[in-house]
């Protein structure tokens, strides 16, 4: 009753291996794990991959099917072509220990340098009182199971190796977040944590974790980006409370972390939110579109910005107040030289012939 | 000579818990609270094991949805569901002690879904007089995992503070599995087992045990349970001289998905009939009010329209017949769809859709929509749902004491919580009672093993030979070429197992099923697994498999030998309960490598317990003779308040 389906599968394991061909019979409603295990009972019994619930709770049968991080028991064989080869993988980011089981401890030992939830000192058990609508924000990464899919998609640690010490990763990140929103965690350097320990300053918000998220937990939008906002209040708070000291009433300067804006600006980080750029640079999407088509002399540039100065005319920073050493950049802290090639307004007229 | 030629690894530990679910953890919690080195062995990695899949909730009579409730209502419906073949005792402490266990999770982060002031909610379950179940939508054992493993990670840190090391006093062992507890006369010694990683063999030398393996669903085709439940833990026990009880009673949940094939089985939660979803048959009727047996009559609607004022108004109407309890519900969808009033697929309809608005089935069933919607592109909210029985939880298991967890038989040091242990479930469990089951006597297995450690004078010794003939056992599969696939022979299995040892039980079908077994023993006993010892889930299953065979084994001949029905236990050729049988309790043991039964009478009920009772509804499962004793104490209950009284009268 079934149909034969074409698969490749890598086997081998720490010291190397490649993608194997199976035929495989495919039956009305089945999903790719069930394939599996049909080859585990057929043509490859020592085939290793992990699984348990089969029903999408318990996060173990994570893989990387048509390249894309999946769990394997909740991928319907219908919603592939049928004569469509499918390719299955283990997960890219974490260490091959047989076919596609990788060495995941690396999100164990990220598990246990987070601290703990710190319960009230004083409440006794069953004595806590908390309103459904205040659990319900940590409730949303509560549903976590585990797959680490998005650890395996995150760019930051997924072709670097090097990262993996300083950087937690989205799962730790809405962990940091479920503690921080709990009603009653008595704990208030969670944001801190996340910002120096956790390495949340490494994440540019590309929203992957949240694409791949199979409990569709919303990482970046409820998780990471609030952190984030967070950390920025209260690294700049104190010299909130300086200016407010220094200056007038109504007179407190703009301190927030970009530069000002002017009105004629292009700025669609909102708005053009699903490119994403992992090379750096500009964080303005459609500029960088627009620079990667070749010269565009009606390209919309930004106006250069005047500093944020007060009544007196003169910058209210000084080294004393800011957070770093020296005076922030013309640029904006968030630009970095030398810029890509790519993202300047620039085409060789020779090389880089536009094509129209 | 194995020995030389294999790398064993060795530890040292005063506390090994084998199993990483509810009950292992919270062992291994309370081992460690009491100063204990404590080991945690997982077949899986840390935080998947079978725990997760629970979804209605944790029962525990805190009263905060409705304050009539308390333990004492909390140990009748536990009788009740279990058909008084409960551990009176068991059935005690757990109604008793739940309460704390859940509020003491609350201390550990855990974060439950509230009620108006702030409380935890309870919810309606199957069988619970009244709404009792604690629950985080429906994703209640995912939270109970996830608390137990981030409580266990704030001990590491404690140990890391103190000590230097997060393993310091506390270390889990994940995706490493025991094949052997290894024992010095008659106290437990140490387990062996292998790293499924590696294929590296270890070994645990610790002088107490505590099993927390779950269950034995494997051995069925269709069942709720994950490739864990193998029965590890029972065929432990048994090979270290302990004793199972009540194997013949598993537990088919009413209602797993049966379309599309490969998930069939996968369970849809009690909670769906609790929120109000109702069953249909094909015909469109609504089937469960034809199927309320007596001895439920009077707590069940006889309407739909009573039926359906229970979910606004719960005391003034009685509950609708959906919410009996399971084995009553998986009988009565068995009947209808065996009458031909089935779905296409072989079950019967669950309707939600008909019943709540879309948005509140989202809001109160998520990971069954996504479920459902992920699996069968089925939207609930929009069809009802196909489902009929799959086995879902063994009520049998390792015979324990009742206070301490211990095992009986002829061991020492060897404890059993949760699934693996037997007696506190009776015939048949009642949803909601094994989430709070797993903490009440995980806590007191794990804190009755490190008492145990404490009187020890010396450590029991491992002797070499056993070491050697446990290394020599796991690798024989390797060695072999010869001998049959392990898939194939689990597919046999599971087939004997589901056609001749299911639901529906008959005599010549049982003795069918036990020569069949015998045969499979001998073909187990040559299995063969392909390729190297690197995480080969062949060789894996191989050495699974002897487990499940004598589990099985266990239960067809305690279900061969039991002569009535009851619970999770059905002959078609004896159809009724028979009191006489609810005074007896199977035991199973190993005599050599043969199964040998033996019957053993029920702890007596002590008297203020069984004044708790109607004497309407003792009468339908207790003997005449058990009765007039029931009689005689409430006369004699009578006379002494009488006496009281007078000399109460006269005081004044």
């Amino acid at each position: 009753m079934g149909t034969k389906r074409q698969f490749r599968i890598w086997r081998g394991d720490a010291d190397g291996g490649d993608l194997q061909d199976y035929t495989v019979e495919v039956n009305e409603g089945e999903v790719v794990l069930d394939v599996i295990h049909r080859l585990q009972a057929t043509d490859a019994p020592d085939l290793a991959c992990r699984w348990n619930c089969k029903a999408g709770k318990c996060g173990s049968c994570s893989m990387e099917i048509n390249g894309m991080p999946k769990l394997g028991c909740m991928t319907r064989m219908s919603t592939f072509e049928e004569n469509e080869t499918i390719t299955v993988t283990p997960l890219r980011t974490f260490p091959i220990i047989r076919d596609l089981v990788t060495d995941v401890s690396f999100n164990y030992e990220k598990a246990r340098e987070t601290p703990a939830f710190a319960p009230p000192p004083d409440l006794a058990p069953g004595d806590y009182r908390m309103q459904q609508v205040d659990v319900e924000r940590s409730q949303e990464f509560r549903k976590c199971i585990e797959c680490f899919l998005c650890q395996n998609v995150c760019h930051v640690i997924r072709d670097h190796d090097e990262n993996k010490q300083a950087f937690s990763g989205p799962r730790y990140f809405i962990r940091a977040a479920e503690l921080d929103m709990h009603p009653l965690d008595t704990r208030t350097d969670r944001k801190d944590y996340a910002q120096t320990e956790q390495g949340l300053g490494f994440c540019n918000i590309t929203k992957c974790c949240t694409e791949v998220c199979p409990e569709h937990i919303k990482i970046t939008d409820n998780g990471i980006i609030p952190m984030k906002e967070r950390v920025v209040d209260r690294r700049y708070d104190p010299l909130v409370w300086l200016g407010s000291k220094i200056f007038r009433r109504g007179q407190v300067p703009q301190t927030s972390v970009t530069s000002g804006h002017s009105p004629g600006a292009v700025r669609s980080s909102a708005a053009g939110g699903g490119v994403h750029s992992h090379a750096g640079g500009s964080h303005d999407a459609q500029a960088e579109v627009q620079a990667q088509q070749g010269v565009n002399w009606h390209r919309e540039v930004p106006h250069p910005t005047a500093p944020a100065v007060d009544a007196s005319g003169k910058l209210p920073l000084t080294e004393l107040t800011f957070d770093r050493a020296a005076a922030p950049s013309p640029f904006g802290d968030d630009v970095t030289f030398p810029l890509p090639p790519e993202h300047l307004n620039f085409a060789h007229p020779d090389q880089d012939k536009p094509n129209h | 000579m194995t020995t030389t030629t294999t790398r064993i690894e060795r530890h040292h530990y005063d506390v090994v818990v084998i199993g990483a679910g509810g009950a292992g953890l919270r062992a291994a919690i309370e081992a460690r609270l009491a100063g204990k080195k404590t080991a945690i062995i997982s077949k899986s990695l840390f935080g998947k094991a079978h725990t997760v899949m629970a979804e209605g909730g944790a029962a525990a009579a805190m009263g905060n949805v409705n304050s009539r409730d308390s333990w004492q209502v909390h140990f009748r419906d536990t009788m009740r569901g279990g058909k008084f073949l409960n551990n009176f005792r068991m059935a005690e402490l757990h109604a008793k002690e739940s309460p704390q266990r859940i509020w003491e999770l609350e201390t550990y982060g855990a974060l439950f879904d509230r009620t108006k002031d702030g409380k935890i909610s309870q919810r309606n379950f199957g069988g619970h007089e009244y709404p009792r179940l604690a629950h985080v939508g429906d994703r209640t054992g995912l939270e109970l995992i996830r608390t137990l493993q981030q409580k266990i990670v704030s001990l590491q840190q404690e140990d890391k503070r103190e000590h230097g090391s997060y393993d310091a006093r506390i270390k889990v062992f994940s995706e490493t599995t025991i094949t052997e507890l290894l024992l010095d006369g008659d106290r437990i010694a140490g387990a062996f087992g292998y790293y499924r990683e590696s294929g590296e063999f270890v070994l645990f030398e610790a002088p107490a045990v505590v099993l927390a393996t779950g269950g034995v669903g494997r051995s069925y085709k269709v069942t709720s349970n994950s490739w864990e439940y193998t029965g590890d833990g029972h065929a432990l026990a048994l090979r270290a001289g302990a004793t199972l009880i009540n194997m013949e009673f598993l537990q088919f949940h009413p209602t797993g998905m049966v379309w599309p094939p490969s998930v069939k089985g996968i369970l849809v939660t009690e909670s769906v009939r609790g929120d109000g979803g109702i069953l249909k048959n094909s015909e469109g009727k609504r089937f469960m009010f034809d199927y309320v047996p007596d001895v439920f009559r009077k707590q069940y609607a006889e309407t739909p329209e009573e039926a359906d004022r229970w979910y606004d108004d719960p005391d003034n109407n009685r509950r609708p017949p959906e919410l009996l309890p399971r084995d009553e519900v998986a009988r009565a969808i068995n009947s209808e769809v065996k009458a031909g009033r089935g779905t296409p697929a072989g079950g019967v309809y669950l309707d939600i859709a008909s019943r709540l608005p879309a948005d509140e089935i989202r809001r109160r069933l998520p990971s069954m929509h996504h479920q459902f919607k992920g699996l069968a592109d089925v939207d609930i909210t929009k069809e009802p749902m196909e489902v009929g029985p799959t086995c879902h939880y063994v009520m049998g298991g390792v015979e324990v004491d009742p206070d301490s967890g211990a095992a009986y038989g002829s061991v020492r040091g060897l404890f059993a919580a949760g699934e693996v242990s037997g007696g506190m479930h009776g015939s048949n469990r009642l949803g909601g009672n094994s989430l709070s089951d797993l903490l009440v006597f995980g806590k007191r297995a794990g804190g009755h093993a490190a008492t145990y450690v404490d009187q020890l004078t010396g450590r029991p010794r491992v002797a070499v030979t056993a070491v050697e003939t446990a290394v020599e056992t796991a690798l024989a599969p390797l060695q072999r070429d010869t001998g049959e696939n392990p898939y194939t022979l689990q597919q046999d299995l599971q087939a004997v197992m589901g056609d001749l040892v299911g639901i529906i039980r008959r005599e010549a079908e049982l003795e069918d099923a036990l020569a069949r077994l015998a045969e499979l023993r001998e073909r187990v006993a040559k299995v063969s697994a392909a390729g190297g010892r690197r995480y080969n889930p062949g060789w894996h299953l191989a050495l699974d498999l002897r487990n499940m065979l004598v589990v099985s084994e266990c239960t067809a001949k305690a279900a061969l030998e039991r002569r009535e029905s009851r619970g999770g236990h059905t002959r078609e050729d004896f159809p009724t309960m028979d009191p006489q049988w609810r005074r007896v309790n199977l035991v199973c043991s190993l005599v050599g490598d043969a199964v040998r039964l033996e019957r053993k009478p029920l702890p007596k009920m002590r008297s203020e317990l069984i004044g708790l009772f109607d004497r309407a509804e003792l009468a339908k499962y207790l003997t005449d003779e058990e009765l007039t004793e029931f009689d005689a104490l409430v006369a004699a209950d009578a006379a002494a308040a009488a006496t009281d009284a007078d000399a109460e009268k006269e005081n004044r």
